[in-house]
């Protein structure tokens, strides 16, 4: 990327990702999103007197499977520390989380930028509980919904090794597939089962020393982190520049400006106080109980990427989109499996598909055999690439075999050269100021003969048998 | 009348079942034995006549259907107010939850409504259980049945004195650092503090999570076996909670102590100590080796820094339980406030007391940035010292013996003004917590004033069938512990 004013970026990411199990962190009430305000909380998970915390082994089970899927080192030994401050939404006024002793440390993935391959370290991974949701109105107030508080959350902290919007965009992504694949979590970015805070801090290119980070907390679109990350980075170089210093601080970022705000210094963080949490024993893991959770994990994005470069021939980047959605992955291989162009498969499905269907979540009305259809259609100069288009179109209203429509309507290609090489001797002797512009060098003269034969067929003649042959005319004269 | 209240609960019990008498009978005497006794002593924060006889008729109702019922049916007690109870306002003697009313039971309680208890009401204690003398809390002043002029002891004073006025034939406590064994001994009756996970702390309002347990008190060393049994056990909402199986508390008593050795720990009886306290003590002492124990003089060096430590992790954990109470879901909420902040500081300012303000202070100083290390990490590894002390004297001894608290029980106000030797006070029973070991307390003889001296005895984690064996042996030995 190109640096503002010889400035790089430094990002580290803490991501807070919401567990699906089926019941709370330390209580049995349900997860369900979306449901009536404080219908799915318990004198547990609302802190009531004497009440006592108690662990969700499913929990613990899922953080270990999505530390093994970023490469971590699961502990055998792990604990969970009471994190202490006062907030209405956090009814103990202390987070169950862990401190010095995370379940799941060392580990990183490799993301895929158009500027190419780049492994992203992980820190650490941590259980802890979500808190609940403060909900203000003009009549009542402030209220508190406690049916978040006690939701299961994983924090997966990277470490400052970002140095691009684009790069975040793409460790966020890939960390969003990973989780996917191992089924622990929806990463809903909208109901807030991901979040991500962005701590950003910016140096002189080959400075060594880090500058002052400033952290943006719950961002919930990719599009807001890119934004927000951008704003930031020249918010910091332009201050620093401007002979400023830049002060250690939670900052919010606002969607309708674009812009950061201050939300609190360091001087009034709090002091948390961390200690360990005498309600729960120490989490204790075996490395068969460890193995045994590596096997239950499908095959991950990365695996299922290197087997469509070397198969398929595809580009590590398109590898990498078409892995970035398990759901999307199984639909192309469900495609190549019924084809034998998987290539074009791939790209009708990245450049073509990929602009109609939702990008949050893949979900495709069209089978994936009429995609593969498609693609041997292509493939096999049955039909160009302006009736694939319309073709697909079509298919996305109504799933109909594209094979069916081609022959039902008589779509396909002409690769008759006899009767292509007329219209194009046709089209050169009637367009004389063309072939003269040609001649001049004019060579997009030749694009508006082409045109001419394509009008005449119906948009049906083979474009390359039509630009052979319209080549070898113009040669003539 | 008057006989049943002389009764203990073993033979209230055979009583029962045999129906020489019935729970509305005996709850009746009680109640009458209560509105007779409270304005003098003061033990209870709430009773409830209609509920407890509306209990008793049931369970007489139950047993006249020929249903097979506990041992604790039919029997009338009381459970000290910081256990929650469904529908009844368990208060921690604090301004701060002066009108909770719980919405569930705790785990002990689920279990005695199983055996058909009574329950006559909830007792008094020093707010959130913080103190030696009960003066602490925000409800009453809580006297010493046996000299009104004199503390009950603390936490648990109501529970204690409670026993000793003939209030309840037994009562629930809670004991952190003695809170159960230091009432019971000032007031003259029997205490056990389980083993660290033996009775689920589910319900129990926590005040130092790690230190924490319920027990009973009782009139005699039998009664206490028997309502530890119905207590005691794997509970599952309880992750400290241990999974094992309890047999029968009271299944050694009467086997003597002939052969066992008891080791008498110097750091005991050093400094501090009041000759009295050390004389009834080691005649308790000389009383077991005629029985036929042995007596083995034992140091336990770390014992010195166990209140120490005691204090660091007790108010560092309180200073994280009590955070809850912050005047907006339930409890005390100050009356006018401008914002958030404002609402926290004046309903905490207002809500709590002086002594639990100032471990609050005291915990959240232990667990600042920059002072972790020093105080809370220092003290818990002196704990693993104490630990390590009566692993190694526990190899060689059977039992460990020790005066529950250095001094009888003393005057009302006398020590109310100077914390720091009131902490003193708990130095012998804090070991105990600290280790999580069990410890029983039983009367074992007179000091000052003719108050009761309690005896302490400690042995291995779930040693309690024989902590019960050495304690009935010497109560047999003085002819009932009854002062």
């Amino acid at each position: 990327m190109t640096l503002y004013k010889g400035y790089e970026m430094v990002i580290g990411l803490e991501v807070h990702v919401e567990l699906k199990t089926k019941t709370k962190i330390f209580c049995s009430c349900p997860t369900t999103f979306g449901a009536e305000p404080n219908t799915q909380c318990c004198p547990v998970c609302m802190g009531y007197p004497g009440t006592l915390p108690v662990l969700n082994k499913k929990v613990v089970e899922y953080a270990v499977k999505a530390g093994l899927a970023t490469n971590c080192k699961i502990a055998n030994y792990s604990k969970e520390d009471r994190k202490n401050y006062f907030y209405p939404d956090l009814p103990k006024a202390y987070q169950i989380s862990q401190y010095d002793l995370p379940l799941c440390e060392h580990g990183w993935l490799d993301v895929e930028t158009e500027e190419g391959a780049k492994r992203i370290g992980i820190t650490r991974i941590h259980i802890e509980e979500d808190a609940g949701k403060l909900v203000h109105d003009d009549v009542h107030g402030t209220m508190i919904d406690c049916n978040r508080c006690g939701v299961p959350l994983i924090e997966i902290v990277s470490e400052p090794d970002i140095r691009s919007a684009e790069e975040a965009k793409a460790y966020l992504q890939k960390l969003r597939a990973i989780i996917l694949y191992t089924g622990v979590s929806d990463c809903k970015m909208q109901e807030g089962s991901l979040r991500c805070d962005v701590n950003l801090s910016v140096r002189k290119a080959g400075e060594e020393k880090f500058g002052t980070r400033t952290e943006m907390k719950n961002l919930n679109s990719f599009q807001f982190i890119v934004k927000a990350i951008e704003y930031e980075y020249k918010r910091q170089v332009d201050a620093i520049e401007a002979g400023e210093t830049i002060v250690q601080e939670t900052r919010r970022f606002d969607p309708a400006t674009g812009k950061t705000y201050t939300m609190r210094s360091k001087e009034n963080a709090n002091d948390y106080r961390y200690f360990p949490d005498p309600d729960l024993p120490p989490i204790e893991l075996s490395d068969a109980a460890i193995k045994a959770l590596g096997d239950e994990i499908p095959e991950l994005p990365d695996a299922r990427k290197k087997v469509y470069m070397e198969k398929y021939g595809l580009t590590a980047y398109d590898g990498e989109v078409l892995t970035s959605d398990k759901a999307m992955a199984d639909y192309f291989e469900a495609a190549a499996a019924t084809t034998k162009h998987p290539k074009l498969a791939a790209n009708l499905l990245i450049s073509e598909f990929m602009r109609l269907v939702e990008t949050e979540s893949f979900s495709c009305p069209v089978s994936a055999e009429n995609l593969g259809e498609l693609a041997t259609l292509v493939g096999d100069d049955v039909i160009n690439s302006s009736t694939a288009k319309k073709l697909i179109k079509e298919m996305f209203e109504t799933n109909a075999s594209p094979k069916a429509m081609v022959e039902e309507r008589g779509l396909a290609q002409i690769n008759d050269e006899v009767l292509l090489g007329k219209l194009v001797a046709e089209a050169v002797a009637a367009n004389p100021k063309s072939v003269a512009d040609y001649k001049k060098g004019k060579l997009a003269a030749a694009k508006a003969i082409v045109g001419n034969v394509m009008g005449k067929t119906a948009g049906k003649g083979n474009p390359v048998i039509i630009n052979r042959l319209l080549e070898a005319e113009l040669a003539k004269y | 009348m008057s006989d049943l209240l002389k009764m203990n609960l073993s033979e209230l019990a055979l009583a029962l079942r045999e129906k020489k008498i019935s729970s509305a009978e005996l709850t009746k005497a009680y109640l009458a034995s209560i509105e007779k006794n409270e304005p003098r002593v003061g033990a209870y924060i709430s009773t409830d006549a209609r509920r407890a006889l509306d209990m008793a008729i049931a369970v007489d109702k139950r047993r006249n259907a020929g249903e097979a019922l506990s041992v604790l049916a039919g029997i009338p007690m009381g459970v000290k107010d910081n256990i929650c109870t469904k529908g009844v306002a368990t208060t921690c003697a604090s301004k701060m939850l002066a009108d909770y009313v719980p919405p569930y039971n705790a785990h002990v309680v689920e279990n005695l409504e199983k055996a058909g208890f009574v329950m006559l009401g909830k007792l008094n204690m020093d707010e959130f259980a913080m103190g030696s003398t009960t003066e602490n809390s925000a409800m009453k002043i809580t006297h010493n049945p046996l000299d009104t002029t004199r503390v009950p002891g603390g936490s648990s004073g109501g529970s204690a004195a409670a026993v000793a006025a003939n209030e309840a034939v037994y009562t629930l406590g809670s004991d952190t650092g003695g809170s159960i064994r230091q009432p019971a001994a000032f007031c003259g009756v029997v205490g056990m503090k389980p083993t660290y996970g033996t009775v689920s702390r589910y319900g129990l309002v926590a005040f130092a999570s790690s230190l924490d347990q319920i027990g009973p008190l009782t009139k005699t060393v039998r009664d206490n076996a028997l309502v530890l049994n119905a207590i005691a056990g794997h509970d599952k909402r309880d992750a400290t909670s241990v999974d094992r199986t309890y047999g029968d508390f009271a299944a050694e008593i009467g086997k003597g102590v002939s052969g066992l050795v008891i080791g008498i720990p110097k750091e005991f009886f050093g400094e501090g100590i009041s000759p009295d306290v050390k004389e009834a003590v080691l005649n308790a002492a000389k009383r077991y080796e005629k029985m036929g124990a042995r007596l083995e003089e034992v140091s336990m060096p770390a014992i010195d820094h166990a209140l120490a430590a005691y204090y660091v992790i007790s108010s560092a954990e309180a200073s994280s339980n009590l955070a809850r109470f912050d005047g907006v879901r339930y409890g005390y909420r100050t009356a006018e406030f401008e914002d958030i902040s404002e609402l926290y500081k004046k309903s905490r300012s207002e809500g709590f007391g002086a002594e639990v303000k100032r471990r609050i202070m005291l915990g959240t100083f232990a667990l600042s940035s920059g002072y972790y290390d020093a105080y809370y990490k220092k003290a818990l590894q002196v704990r693993a010292l104490v630990r390590a002390d009566y692993d190694r004297v526990l190899e060689k001894c059977d039992v460990i013996l020790s005066p529950v608290a250095p001094t009888v029980a003393y005057k009302l106000g006398e020590k109310s003004q100077n914390p720091l030797e009131m902490y003193m006070g708990d130095a012998y029973s804090v070991p105990v917590n600290v280790a999580g070991i069990p410890a029983l307390a039983l009367p074992c003889g007179v000091g000052e004033g003719n108050m009761p001296v309690g005896l302490q005895l400690m042995g291995k984690p779930f040693s309690e069938a024989l902590l019960y064996r050495v304690g009935a042996a010497l109560e047999d030995e003085l002819g009932g512990a009854r002062v």
